[in-house]
């Protein structure tokens, strides 16, 4: 059991120096790249956006809750950008984007492979690696950070409406309060955990789908194991990563 | 053939070449000694029954797999000695077409059949266009070239995959099935390229299929492979004259013989009446 974990682990490592030595090749011809972009993010949006807004909109209510039994109702602000920039943007982004567009990534590449797609192109002497899934590893990375710096925005605008609009917290306190105590480290922390689950989600995505058996059972499979693994991935290495940033 | 094979590849007569290859997937043998040779400019026929091996041949030949004993050899080089890089530059000079298609889903006809040229040259958009409505008029789909993979019918989408074949003018043109799932027209249609390309290129081109009859129109030589290993070879006249019985069995269709029609099982009277390993409660 362990046994056969190390050796994922191992094969993982392995495909992922594949991508990163074609990451070159991929990077001169960005058209493909961009395309993934939009394809992993921009489609990603709208449930994005969706999931910005209530989950700062719940923030504003149980932040306001909270923080009135100690009678500091005008941090409500900062209490929900700290929590959506160094935490709940990247998770549930994170979470999200494993769903929505990594199961998109695998299941594609999964199908390619069940369609002998990939092994058409091998035949073409085109490394389909450098092809198919550097562009969408790369896409993914970079489409994840943007992600969250959305759904940050949104859901301080979440808070804000609930908080300022329903609750009554003064606005100029919400937001001169909120600009005050948020420093660009806990801007860096929010990033440096959104690119971590980037690279993690993407990587997952695109190894199960490049993995998958070549019919309709083993494309499903990929496609539950990316959220799977890539959902608890993430929950372990926001673990790691803020006991880090916090020196524990 | 077999005989005179060692001359041929001194000549550059064979293009492939298959030697006393061994090939077992999870321990159970796929090929045991198995040996064939693909002259230069014929059409060579591999042909058996489902499950035998076939495709898996194909992509021992194309270095896809490699074999566990004995060696393959393409265009005068052993595929055992060829790193990444070799074998990809192999593969640039043979094309393969496959069951079904496997056209880019992604990418229009135009685009697919533009796919290898766009990966391997770098051409002015003018001579590229050129060149692949030429290849696209060549197996008569020029009008579907702003179709997507999608909108093409079976016959249509291997049509479209065999020009992409062609594209770069490759020296060795592969066969996977070729009229697997075809309705009548659309494998006469496939038969005449095959042969037409064949002839008006001169390239080397294998066959491998189960489907007898239009094999025999076509192919200069023919090879049964059956059990891991060739049971017969020779022109597809000879072929339907021999009187070995799994040929003929398989020449001729017929449901049982050297292959039975019935897969192995317990007795049948004793596993109706009771006693057998199926059926469960008792």
């Amino acid at each position: 059991m362990i046994g056969d974990a190390l050796q994922r682990v191992g094969r993982v490592a392995l495909f992922l120096g594949r991508i990163l030595a074609q990451c070159p090749a991929a990077i001169a011809r960005p058209r493909a790249i961009v395309h993934q972009i939009h394809n992993a993010g921009a489609r990603s949006l709208i449930i994005i956006m969706l999931s910005g807004l209530f989950v700062g909109m719940v923030l504003g209510l149980q932040g306001y809750d909270l923080l009135r039994r100690f009678g500091s109702e005008s941090a409500l602000g900062v209490a929900a950008a700290l929590g959506l920039l160094r935490e709940l943007g990247p998770v549930v982004t994170a979470l999200l984007f494993a769903g929505r567009a990594g199961t998109a990534l695998a299941s594609e590449i999964g199908l390619m492979r069940a369609t002998d797609q990939l092994t058409a192109m091998e035949m073409m002497a085109v490394d389909p690696v450098r092809r198919v899934v550097v562009p969408r590893f790369l896409g993914g990375v970079i489409a994840l950070p943007l992600l969250v710096a959305i759904f940050d925005v949104v859901g301080l605008f979440g808070a804000q409406l609930i908080g300022v609009g329903v609750m009554g917290v003064d606005r100029g306190a919400f937001w001169s309060q909120t600009q005050a105590a948020v420093e660009l480290r806990d801007v860096a922390e929010g990033l440096m955990k959104s690119f971590c689950f980037g690279i993690a989600c993407s990587l997952v995505a695109v190894y199960e789908g490049f993995h998958a058996e070549p019919t309709a059972e083993g494309v499903g499979l990929a496609t539950t194991r990316t959220v799977v693994v890539s959902s608890v991935l993430t929950l372990l290495i926001d673990y790691l990563l803020t006991a880090a940033f916090l020196g524990r | 053939m077999a005989l005179t094979q060692d001359e041929d590849d001194a000549n550059g007569a064979t293009v492939v070449v298959v030697r006393d290859v061994d090939y077992a997937v999870r321990g159970r043998p796929i090929f045991r000694g198995l040996s064939l040779a693909a002259a230069r400019g014929a059409i060579t026929a591999i042909m058996g029954p489902s499950g035998t091996g076939k495709t898996t041949l194909l992509r021992l030949i194309t270095g896809q797999l490699d074999p566990d004993r004995g060696d393959v050899e393409v265009f005068g080089e052993q595929l055992a000695t060829q790193d990444r890089a070799a074998r990809y530059a192999m593969r640039r000079r043979m094309g393969m077409l496959f069951q079904n298609g496997a056209l880019l889903t992604d990418l229009s006809v135009f685009e697919n059949v533009a796919f290898p040229v766009r990966e391997h040259a770098r051409l002015p958009e003018r001579v590229l266009r050129q060149l692949v409505l030429t290849k696209l008029q060549a197996v008569g789909l020029r009008g579907a070239a702003d179709l997507m993979p999608a909108q093409l019918s079976g016959g249509m989408a291997r049509r479209v995959a065999l020009a992409r074949a062609i594209v770069m003018d490759p020296e060795l043109l592969i066969y996977d099935e070729p009229f697997v799932g075809l309705d009548p027209i659309s494998m006469g249609v496939i038969v005449r390229l095959i042969q037409r390309i064949n002839r008006a290129l001169g390239i080397t081109t294998i066959v491998v299929s189960h489907d007898v009859g239009e094999l025999a129109t076509i192919a200069d030589h023919s090879y049964l492979l059956a059990e891991g290993r060739i049971v017969a070879e020779g022109s597809p006249r000879e072929l339907a004259a021999a009187s070995a019985p799994e040929v003929r069995q398989f020449m001729a269709g017929e449901a049982d013989g050297p292959v039975p029609f019935h897969y192995p099982a317990d007795d049948y009277h004793k596993e109706l009446i009771g006693g057998g390993s199926l059926g469960g409660e008792s």
